[in-house]
């Protein structure tokens, strides 16, 4: 047969329009070979990583946090392990019928029960509820008898802050409990680490150092599928432990402080009076913070916020005192510097002084006779320093106490609640209240009461910076990387460097001696306010001032009456108040001491000292002994 | 030559047998082989519903393709109106009494399996326009009648698939037709007429798209505008290829496919899930197996003595190779998404019937190559 010419022509345009397409799939496969070649070979490694972001899902485990310990290493704040009771409601088959099981194991109220089925609907059914979140080992153990029909309940062993010494440093640490949802947007640290179940710092350095003390969390990788399920766990990675934070606190002062406040309202400072070291500060009464770890109860909750010491107020630095008597240092000090006075100086006390018509009380009904500034500061005779605070005024006084940290904030980057008083002058009153400063004001600033006000560490700080011979200190109460040694911060007070602390507050060094002479006086002299709880063995004696700040204006009926402390309501009863530092030769240690409503400085605050200096001194020479520096990140 | 030729018509059994083209049928064999795997694995490892349904299909489907292969390609020629008809008749019926599934209405229940008459059209629209074409003088090729005429039997098929609506199959069902005008000789420059013309019309035919086939576009060209939503699936996709890298994450180990994260990963995705367990080199493999079967197909399309089995060979190579094109394409992320299978590879009946037959015709083709039809 022959093909027709139509046929072959036909035949060549199907070839030749074959061939066109035969280019064109080998061009189109080329194309595709090379896409395929930069999504597997070129793009491969982010591919992975995307297809691994799609099967691995991480959960995190609560962090742990670092411990807090004392100057000599103790742990104040440190870790447990603790049981816990959780629920995966996505495995449990019958969630009515385990709630009654687990009531009947745990004695759980009916209160508890509403709880975890208002969290069931609240939370996703893979996430955990827990049920339990600090079970004891019997009942541990129980639930772990009865695990097999129990299916959905896992028990869980967990890591939970601990406060080894109770109450001893509740007002320095604060405690930690769970967080609301204020709380973890506020800090970015806790936001990233947050998981159910994890505790932050709610108050004091445990709020404070929150990032440090945080820690990073535990994480456990699972494979997953599209809908989020686990299908199995590849990796459990551990997570950091917080940081170490050491204080400068001793244990054992801080726990003494505690005992003799015990039943009293009032606070405990001690401080080192070169290197700022707080060694104690304690605000009495105080309240158990391990209360707060697992919820506290409302009935604990309102006996502690009902009693009328109020414990939840950290008085030693948020408590405002008037100082009394005990800035009569400050005033004699100012009045030396500003020459207004000499140790020669006089004045006659009757019992009371008469200015503009008004009449200012000494103490002493019948008067001291003739005082010099020595006898005046023993005996704490009123008249005196009404007398040199007139011829001084009180913004030159204002200045000399605003040097020694009056009125400023002491710890303020630590203790964001801390309170920074007052002391007035005559600008702050026209700016403040609007009206013109008035000599009789003068007179009761001089023996530190009226518009006076200050904190127990205040008064600590402004008397170690007395003791130390005149130069400003830097209190702290965290042992960092470059802690300034004792050396050094004599070498920098000698030299008078304008290093951070050292910078000198005085004009002539021999007018601090004078007051110190007379504050030593007061507690080593016959007739001495608080003579009567001197120590006379020089390696523990100590000098102090007394002070005893009224709360109210005595009227004239209660003058002539002259009541006995119990007599008086407890409201009304005078503060008690003790600044002192020792020992005398070569002192290193300052404290303050306000017992409220205690009566009298003397009577109240001063015997307070006298024990408490004799633990202060035994324990230098151990805490000579430990290094001073710590190896931290803060 | 004379005596061949009459020998032609009566080829006993055994000649036919001997005529077979083994390259393709092997080739077939190993794709089918490679699709039971595949199957195997999208199951998770365990010979369930997918696997056990492929397996019978194959069963049934490759003694079909031999069956059809042992029919003369006469019998193809001379019936290819009909079959076109009938298919026709099909999407009819269908378009009234039709299976409706996901919003859409295009299967009917053919008592052992659910058939997709769409997918027969596939092939028949080839088979169709082979014929007239086989018999058209090359004078009127271009004639208006002609181009009008043929136009007309490709677009009655397409009208009742786009309102099924299935544009993926319409899409390949006029491909597959306009190759075979491309073939018969068609003006080039008409080609180019209509692309241009097709290009400005765009904005209008997108206008008249569905809202979720507007949405695929929208995704194709920005996948991560709604990675959870309908970009989902593109990215999901390129993730587990990607992943896939030189050697792949080894069989049964594909954790995109094993984790559920890949969609469709029966039908339309199948490559992605093989891609991902077999890396570049498995992709490349299954390219170039792909790749033979097509080469194949137009080596027995050129030694064919009649016009029709060449139309045809020629027109069902070029089908296979845009099957796979617009498949791949699809999974790669270089068009947007639109239902259409892989051949062989992918679950589902009707396109492997479709396939199966059309590889039947190319070897019927090939046992009668020196035939000639009037």
């Amino acid at each position: 047969m022959i093909k027709s010419n139509s046929g072959i022509r036909k035949t060549d345009v199907i070839n030749r329009r074959m061939f066109i397409i035969g280019v064109a799939k080998f061009v189109v496969f080329t194309g595709i070979i090379a896409r395929l070649f930069s999504l597997q070979i070129n793009e491969n490694k982010k591919y992975l990583t995307l297809s691994d972001k799609n099967r691995i899902r991480e959960w995190k485990l609560p962090p742990t946090r670092g411990n807090i310990v004392d100057y000599f290493g103790n742990v104040i704040a440190g870790n447990l392990r603790v049981y816990q009771l959780h629920i995966i409601p996505e495995q449990v088959e019958n969630f009515n019928y385990l709630l009654l099981r687990l009531k009947n194991l745990l004695d759980l109220s009916e209160k508890k029960i509403a709880k975890i089925n208002k969290l069931k609907s609240e939370l996703k059914p893979w996430d955990s509820i827990i049920v339990s979140e600090n079970l004891s080992w019997s009942q541990f153990v129980k639930i772990n008898n009865y695990l097999y029909d129990l299916v959905g309940v896992k028990p869980v062993m967990t890591i939970s802050r601990n406060y080894p010494f109770n109450d001893v440093y509740t007002h320095v640490l604060g405690y930690v409990s769970q967080p609301n949802e204020e709380e973890i947007l506020a800090n970015e640290i806790v936001q990233e680490r947050f998981v159910p179940g994890m505790k932050i710092g709610k108050i004091g350095l445990e709020k404070r150092l929150e990032n440090h003390l945080i820690g990073t969390n535990a994480i456990q990788r699972y494979e997953v599928n599209a809908y989020g399920k686990r299908i199995n766990q590849l990796e459990h990675q551990k997570g950091k432990q917080g940081s170490k934070i050491r204080l400068t606190v001793d244990t054992e002062i801080q726990k003494a402080c505690g005992e003799l406040l015990k039943e009293k309202a009032g606070s405990i400072s001690v401080m080192d009076i070169y290197t700022g070291d707080i060694i104690a500060m304690y605000s009495s009464p105080s309240y158990d913070p391990n209360l707060f770890l697992f919820g506290i109860s409302q009935d604990e909750w309102q006996l502690i916020r009902n009693n009328p010491l109020k414990p939840l107020i950290n008085k030693t630095l948020t408590g405002l005192y008037s100082p009394g008597s005990t800035i009569k240092p400050i005033v004699a000090l100012s009045a030396l510097e500003n020459n207004v006075i000499d140790t020669k100086f006089k004045v006659k006390c009757t019992g009371k002084m008469e200015l503009y018509g008004q009449t200012f009380h000494c103490w002493k009904e019948k008067g001291h006779g003739w005082v010099s500034l020595k006898n005046a500061m023993k005996q704490s005779c009123d008249t005196y320093f009404y007398e040199v605070s007139r011829l001084l005024g009180v913004d030159r006084l204002n200045a000399t106490a605003e040097k020694f940290g009056l009125g400023k904030k002491v710890l303020g980057e630590y203790f964001e609640n801390e309170k920074k008083g007052l002391f007035p002058n005559t600008e702050w009153k026209k700016n403040n209240l609007g009206r013109g400063w008035v000599l009789g004001e003068t007179l009761i600033t001089g023996i530190g009461q009226g518009y006076i006000q200050s904190t127990p560490l205040q008064l600590c700080m402004m008397t170690a910076q007395i003791a130390n011979g005149g130069y400003a200190i830097k209190p702290k109460i965290i042992v960092d990387n470059n802690p300034l040694t004792l050396e050094e911060a004599k070498k920098s007070m000698h030299n008078e460097q304008l290093h951070d602390s050292g910078k000198k507050l005085f004009k002539n060094k021999n007018n601090i001696k004078i007051v110190q002479e007379a504050i030593f006086s007061s507690t080593n002299e016959r007739f001495g306010t608080s003579y009567r709880s001197r120590i006379d063995d020089p390696k523990y004696q100590f000098a102090g001032k007394t002070g005893t700040a009224q709360v109210k204006r005595i009227s004239k009926r209660e003058r002539e009456l002259d009541l006995e402390l119990e007599q008086i309501p407890y409201k009304d009863r005078d503060h008690a108040l003790y600044v002192a530092y020792g020992p005398y030769i070569n002192p290193r240690y300052a404290l303050s001491i306000i017992v409220e409503h205690g009566g009298s400085g003397s009577k109240a605050a001063a015997p307070i000292a006298k024990k408490l200096f004799k633990l202060i001194i035994d324990r230098h020479e151990l805490r000579n002994k430990q290094p001073n520096f710590e190896e931290i990140s803060i | 030559m004379y005596q061949k030729d009459r020998l032609n018509n009566e080829l006993t059994i055994f000649q036919k047998v001997k005529n077979l083209d083994y390259t393709l049928i092997v080739s077939v064999i190993l794709l089918s082989i490679l699709s039971l795997f595949v199957m195997y694995s999208t199951d998770g490892g365990e010979i369930l519903f997918h696997t056990k349904n492929h397996f019978i299909k194959l069963a049934v489907f490759f003694p079909l393709m031999i069956i059809v292969a042992f029919f003369n390609i006469k019998f193809w020629h001379n019936f290819s109106y009909i079959i076109y008809f009938i298919i026709i008749l099909l999407l009819i019926w269908v378009s009234f009494f039709g299976i409706k599934s996901s919003g859409s209405q295009r299967w009917m229940d053919v008592y052992l399996f659910v058939l997709q008459p769409s997918e027969l059209m596939k092939v028949a629209i080839i088979l169709c326009l082979a014929k007239y074409y086989h018999r058209l003088k090359i004078e009127n090729v271009n004639s208006f009648t002609s181009i009008i005429f043929v136009l007309s039997i490709i677009s009655i098929p397409i009208i009742f698939v786009i309102s099924q609506p299935d544009l993926g199959t319409s899409i390949l069902i006029a491909l597959s037709g306009l190759i075979i005008l491309w073939l018969g000789g068609v003006k080039v420059k008409y080609f180019i007429y209509s692309f241009i013309t097709f290009l400005i019309s765009l904005p209008f035919i997108i206008s008249f798209l569905k809202p979720y086939q507007k949405l695929r576009i929208l995704t194709f060209l920005d996948p991560d505008r709604d990675p959870l939503g309908a970009g989902y699936q593109i990215i999901q996709s390129k993730i587990a290829i990607g992943s896939g890298g030189l050697d792949g994450k080894g069989f049964l180990k594909g954790t995109q496919s094993y984790l559920d994260f890949l969609p469709e990963k029966h039908t339309d995705f199948i490559f992605t899930l093989f891609s991902e367990e077999f890396g570049f080199i498995g992709s490349v493999g299954l390219l170039i197996l792909y790749s033979i079967i097509i080469f194949r197909i137009v080596r027995i399309g050129s030694i064919s003595r009649s016009n029709f089995a060449r139309l045809f060979c020629f027109g069902y190579a070029f089908a296979i190779f845009i099957y796979i094109f617009v498949n791949l394409s699809m999974v790669l992320g270089l068009l947007p998404i639109v239902g259409s299978p892989l051949p062989i590879m992918s679950y589902g009946g009707s396109s492997m019937l479709a396939t199966m037959i059309g590889f039947g015709i190319v070897l019927s083709a090939k046992i009668n190559h020196k035939q000639i039809i009037a």
